[in-house]
């Protein structure tokens, strides 16, 4: 419960049951005890800090890279999406930090057809969390 | 596993588009008014389909998502041997049977007494200028009887109704017609609704459904757009009666978008077109889904 008292946290939690209620089969309690306990259990987490990197890739309402990407080199992140590339060697893939930051922000500039939502144009994250998603997946 | 992606193309044809079109590349009118085809679109969506997924036969996509998951189809097969939701059915036929004030019941108002029906909306009514759908025609027809017409959002009525209802057709074929330019122009403002990015997510129904059907958003196969209507309501879980238009609700939900009512022009006009689609398959009513 010392979770929910977090700022953020709480709507995660929210939002992971909604989509669990929405979801169903063999495969939901594990990752939704995955996602809680990543929010939940994280050292750092505490009433006052903004969320972290991963805080922000993972949430539901904010990135929810999870519901469409897999993150091989990060165990808490539980998935098995595959409608956009694993988030790997992004630092290789992206030399320039502006251009991760970029396509997080709006990738129909690149590619027009993409289903990828244009989170910083339509204001899903602002730009303060989209660098701290480029933090959270410049280690990945 | 390697496969090719469906072809993310998706050309918005309303007239309105092809109107703009034409001006902006100073081209005759004449050249963009060729009329919609829709046997076309169907078609062309199988064959995305079966480029991107060559192992599932075009007959199988009446089980939607199903087909990407043998464990998935395991468990719907073993809880369609003794449905969970048999009791709901009957309580549906119990509402098909009742005999209305003047002595006539449902199966009056449908030829055949309702067998083969379902599969014959949603239609377009010329009199009235507008997509009926199978639940309209339910409505239709107790008002013709003098009877009070159920809501359309309401699945604990309507729904239980709909539940019974198509299972009179079922595996009988969608059998959806487009004729006329007027109905064509519904079946068109379905297309572009379907088609249509929406909401701070910028997704369209064809985001999930044509680019990426048969991928996995985060735990759950994306189902094909082909296919899809011809399997409601469903009862997910077991016991929750969805009918297809709950289920247009839901999803644009998720999608965060605000959806409009059951039983608006926008939904049966989608309707319209995404039952189109399914033509020739089989009706699956009514079954479960997780």
């Amino acid at each position: 419960m010392f979770c929910s008292a977090r700022p953020g946290v709480g709507a995660v939690r929210r939002t992971v049951i909604r989509v669990r209620d929405d979801a169903g089969g063999i495969v939901r309690p594990a990752w939704v005890i995955g996602l809680v306990a990543a929010f939940c259990a994280s050292p750092a987490a505490r009433a006052s800090d903004p969320p972290t990197g991963r805080e922000l890739a993972f949430a539901a309402s904010k990135g929810n890279c999870l519901a469409c990407h897999r993150i091989p080199s990060d165990p808490s992140a539980i998935t098995m999406a595959d409608i956009g590339p694993p988030l790997i060697g992004l630092r290789a893939r992206y030399p320039e930090r502006a251009k991760l930051a970029a396509q997080i922000r709006d990738a129909t500039v690149a590619n027009p057809e993409t289903v990828m939502p244009p989170f910083g144009r339509n204001g899903v994250l602002t730009d303060a969390e989209i660098e701290r998603i480029v933090d959270y997946l410049y280690e990945r | 596993l390697p496969r090719p992606r469906p072809s993310p193309k998706a050309p918005p044809r309303s007239l309105l588009a092809r109107l703009v079109a034409s001006a902006v590349a100073g081209t005759a009118l004449l050249a963009w008014a060729a009329p919609a085809d829709p046997e076309a679109d169907r078609l062309g969506l199988i064959a995305l389909y079966r480029q991107a997924f060559p192992q599932v036969p075009v007959a199988e996509y009446v089980y939607g998502a199903l087909v990407f998951s043998r464990d998935a189809r395991e468990q719907y097969d073993s809880l369609m041997d003794f449905p969970p939701f048999l009791g709901t059915l009957d309580r549906g036929r119990e509402m098909w049977e009742r005999r209305f004030g003047n002595g006539k019941t449902f199966a009056d108002c449908f030829p055949d007494g309702g067998r083969n029906a379902a599969g014959r909306y949603p239609r377009y009514d010329a009199a009235r200028e507008r997509v009926v759908t199978f639940e309209t025609a339910l409505n239709d027809c107790l008002l013709a009887n003098g009877e009070p017409a159920l809501e359309r959002s309401d699945m604990a009525r309507m729904g239980v109704l709909t539940a019974y209802a198509r299972t009179l057709s079922d595996g009988m074929p969608m059998q959806v017609e487009v004729n006329g330019p007027a109905a064509l122009a519904r079946y068109e403002a379905g297309r572009e609704y379907f088609y249509r990015r929406q909401g701070p997510l910028n997704f369209a129904c064809a985001s999930c459904h044509v680019q990426n059907a048969g991928r996995i958003l985060r735990t759950e196969y994306l189902s094909p757009a082909v296919g899809q209507a011809t399997h409601w309501p469903v009862f997910r879980g077991g016991d929750a009666l969805n009918t297809l238009q709950a289920r247009y609700k839901r999803c644009l939900e998720q999608i965060r978008v605000a959806p409009p009512p059951i039983g608006s022009r926008d939904f049966d006009d989608l309707e319209y077109f995404h039952s189109y689609l399914s033509n020739g398959l089989p009706l699956k009513a009514s079954v479960f889904r997780k």
